[in-house]
């Protein structure tokens, strides 16, 4: 394998121009005062904290609310770059949904032989109760998140689909408004596509999915979280805010003649459609974990008879597995008929013996993950990692070999973010939104930017120490 | 319609920052007392102590009543929950819990509130800073309402709003006279020593009265018109009259925007009857102390209703 040849830079063709899509942004960089700019982005904090957008880190103490750190630099896409984003993420999400339907039904996927039928059967995220279900208005996943990462001019790459319950959102949209109070002069310059639709498609694809008898008049749309103390409770408050949807937890919910209701102050009410931020495995305890306190005892049946949308649909986790992800090609071909527009990264399957022993022999070029792992915990930067880290990580590759994929060091594009000294180019990753409807896909023109803010790296969680930046596309 | 949860969230959220905004005025009265008349300030800490009914979570920690000590306790007590800072955090994470009901000036008053409470309060607040500190965390509370009245719909949303603040008033004015009763005694007042003046400034100070009372009388104070001021009199936005009838109100716009009469509309006229009823004479002749006990269980009891009423858990 190749080392990772030179970073593609999105805003510099060289240390003195800009490329296009840049250019207008980095002459009125160019006029501004550094230290004004250093003194906005501290406004910047103190307005996301004032707006209390902030995020509970896993393993910490509950009280300590942290913020995502924002930088004011923002990541620009010409309207051309994203028609073809556009394209490759409809196509591909619209093979995502043809994909559950028929791994729920006729499994025809299966029975044509393009992927490997232990794939499915042996996979937690693969949920036998959904066998046969059609979910209202034949959605699968309503919301998907789908994480793209570019590493030159045209090479864009999808690094991973989250089709279960992608969060982010609520920062692709503060990230804007805090960009329009502290910079309105540059969105007169620029022609920025808005964002600010997103709350009330959102609305409109959830109610369009509503199930076909509900109660008349507008469909109720709740949206469930599992509570304050979870790390994406903005989010949810958020949405539900934007919405004008209302924010249940378990304990609001309860099943009555069939329906799911939620206790209110003038007695239970049907929710039509519940726009779910549990995992699969906490949405019924007598389905699914037992133990689960976040979720609805019988919500599975009430879905089953067709008398509420759960968005997304349980099951969809399938089709984001890491261990599904390397057949994503052969699964968009196979329903659209088309090759895919946007590529894979290529994928070592570690449970296969030509490939394991690749991987071992590679390691400290590669990137290796868990296969139901996620948030980046779990996972190995080979050219990152130091040689006790590569040993270990040798001991539990060969100790359950099928718990892992491989994939090159790629040479993630950089955009700069406001240093000290000025500019200094960070890695960057970016997850669009979709949303899907019965009759129609909406991608929202931006999406959530990640950045590493530490020089060199590669790892853009949050939970790692990434940041965001607001995400402009150009009109064209 | 609203979730229940939402109105139990925004009931407590109302409550807690009422408690707050109390518990800061009886601090500066305490403070104020103290200053003018060392000879009286234990006493009048003890009684402050007692008021804010932490008298047991206090000497849990503390032997005697020392005014850095009861400062601290009030402002920032851990093991004091309705201390300034609890008191703040627990309105804001309520505030939380309900944020999809309020505006989002009336959240971001909240949220910068307990901010500047958390910052501020972080240390100790010494005897010279007390008064500054009290003024900001008044200020940022007066914030939140001004969004509340500013912003708000006037739909059920805003009635448990308002429920939850002026039952905690209610009990808060109730219980400042009821630590006092005894200086409004007619027997008390024959002794009228400089003590006793104190303790009736201490009174109106507590509920910052002692400016309208005074506008209102010339100067002229006396215990019977000082119960009466604090109790009976309608204009005086802490008293348990005023309480009482804008809890009545809050709870005849739920009763309309329901549509449906619950057990509590009828807890509340009782204790408006009674209230209104009553003269501040015939309230001494049937005992003071009995009123007031009766008022506090009164509100404890409606505000279980009210719970019960509006499926706040259930």
């Amino acid at each position: 394998m190749i080392r990772k040849p030179e970073t593609f830079d999105e805003m510099l063709a060289d240390p003195h121009t800009a490329r296009s899509p840049y250019s207008a942004y980095f002459n009125w960089f160019g006029s501004e005062n550094l230290k004004h700019l250093r003194r906005k982005s501290a406004d910047a904090e103190a307005f996301f904290r004032r707006i209390g957008i902030t995020f509970n880190v896993y393993g910490q103490d509950e009280a300590d609310e942290r913020l995502i750190p924002f930088d004011i630099v923002p990541r620009i896409i010409a309207a051309d770059e994203w028609t073809r984003l556009e394209r490759g993420t409809e196509q591909r999400v619209r093979a995502i949904n043809a994909f559950l339907h028929d791994i729920y039904h006729r499994q025809e996927i299966i029975r044509a032989g393009r992927i490997p039928r232990e794939i499915i059967a042996g996979n937690a995220a693969y949920l036998p109760e959904m066998i046969g279900v059609d979910p209202p208005g034949g959605v699968y996943t309503h919301v998907v998140g789908v994480d793209l990462v570019r590493t030159g001019e045209n090479d864009f790459f999808v690094l991973e689909d989250n089709a279960r319950t992608p969060s982010g959102v609520s920062y692709m949209l503060e990230n804007r408004e805090t960009m329009l109070q502290m910079f309105p002069e540059l969105f007169t310059q620029l022609r920025v596509r808005p964002v600010s639709r997103y709350p009330q498609l959102l609305r409109r694809s959830l109610a369009d999915c509503a199930p076909p008898g509900f109660s008349g008049g507008k469909p109720t749309v709740a949206v469930l979280t599992p509570g304050i103390h979870n790390s994406a409770y903005f989010e949810h408050s958020f949405l539900a805010d934007q919405m004008g949807a209302e924010l249940v937890e378990s304990q609001d919910l309860r099943i009555e003649n069939g329906r799911v209701v939620m206790r209110t102050t003038e007695g239970y009410h049907p929710i039509d459609v519940l726009y779910r931020r549990v995992d699969d495995e906490y949405l019924d305890p007598l389905t699914f974990n037992p133990e689960s306190l976040l979720g609805v005892p019988g919500i599975m049946d009430v879905y089953r008879a067709g008398n509420i949308t759960i968005a997304n649909a349980p099951g969809t986790g399938i089709a984001d597995d890491k261990a599904l992800y390397s057949y994503m090609p052969e699964i968009v071909e196979f329903y659209t008929g088309e090759s895919a527009i946007l590529k894979n990264v290529p994928t070592w399957r570690c449970s296969e013996a030509d490939s394991l022993a690749y991987v071992l022999e590679n390691l400290k070029d590669l990137v290796v993950k868990e296969v139901h792992g996620s948030g980046g915990y779990g996972m190995l930067v080979g050219p990152a990692a130091s040689k006790k880290e590569l040993a270990a990580f040798e001991a539990k590759l060969r100790a359950r070999p099928g718990n892992y994929i491989a994939q090159p060091t790629l040479a993630l594009s950089t955009v700069p973010i406001l240093t000290k000294s000025g500019l200094a180019p960070r890695h960057v990753d970016l997850r669009p939104f979709v949303l899907v409807s019965p009759d129609r896909i909406d991608m929202t023109p931006g999406g959530l930017t990640r950045v590493a803010l530490k020089k060199g790296s590669l790892v853009v969680n949050s939970s790692q120490g990434g940041g965001t930046k607001d995400t402009w596309v150009l009109e064209g | 319609m609203m979730l229940g949860k939402t109105a139990g969230g925004l009931f407590w959220m109302f409550r807690y920052l009422e408690r707050a905004e109390n518990t800061a005025r009886l601090l500066e009265a305490g403070w104020r007392i103290a200053l003018t008349r060392s000879g009286a300030a234990p006493g009048e800490w003890q009684s402050v102590i007692a008021t804010a009914g932490m008298t047991s979570a206090y000497l849990a920690e503390h032997e005697t009543y020392d005014a850095a000590q009861v400062i601290d306790f009030l402002l920032r007590g851990k093991s004091n929950p309705s201390s300034v800072l609890n008191s703040l955090a627990s309105a804001r994470s309520n505030a939380r819990t309900v944020r999809t009901a309020l505006s989002s000036e009336v959240w971001e008053a909240t949220n910068e509130c307990w901010m500047e409470a958390k910052s501020i309060l972080s240390r100790p607040i010494s005897e010279r800073n007390l008064h500054d500190t009290l003024a900001k965390i008044r200020f940022r509370s007066a914030v939140v309402r001004g969004a509340l009245h500013g912003t708000m719909l006037r739909n059920d949303i805003f009635s448990f709003a308002r429920l939850g603040t002026f039952i905690e008033r209610s009990d808060n004015t109730a219980r400042i006279l009821d630590v006092k009763y005894y200086v409004l005694l007619p027997s008390a007042s024959l002794v009228g020593t400089m003590i006793d003046n104190a303790q009736w400034e201490t009174i109106l100070r507590s509920v910052s009265a002692e400016q309208s009372y005074h506008w209102l009388n010339g100067g002229q104070t006396s215990p019977l018109g000082i119960a009466d001021f604090l109790i009976l009199d309608r204009r005086m936005p802490r008293s348990l009259s005023f309480c009482c009838l804008k809890i009545a109100d809050n709870l005849a716009q739920l009763e309309q925007e329901y549509d449906s009469r619950k057990e509590c509309h009828d807890m509340s006229d009782e204790i408006c009857n009674r209230m209104f009823g009553s003269t501040i004479e015939t309230i001494f002749e049937g005992g003071l102390h009995e009123f007031l006990s009766k008022s506090i269980a009164d509100m404890g009891q409606l505000a279980t209703l009210i719970e019960a009423d509006y499926r706040f858990y259930r």
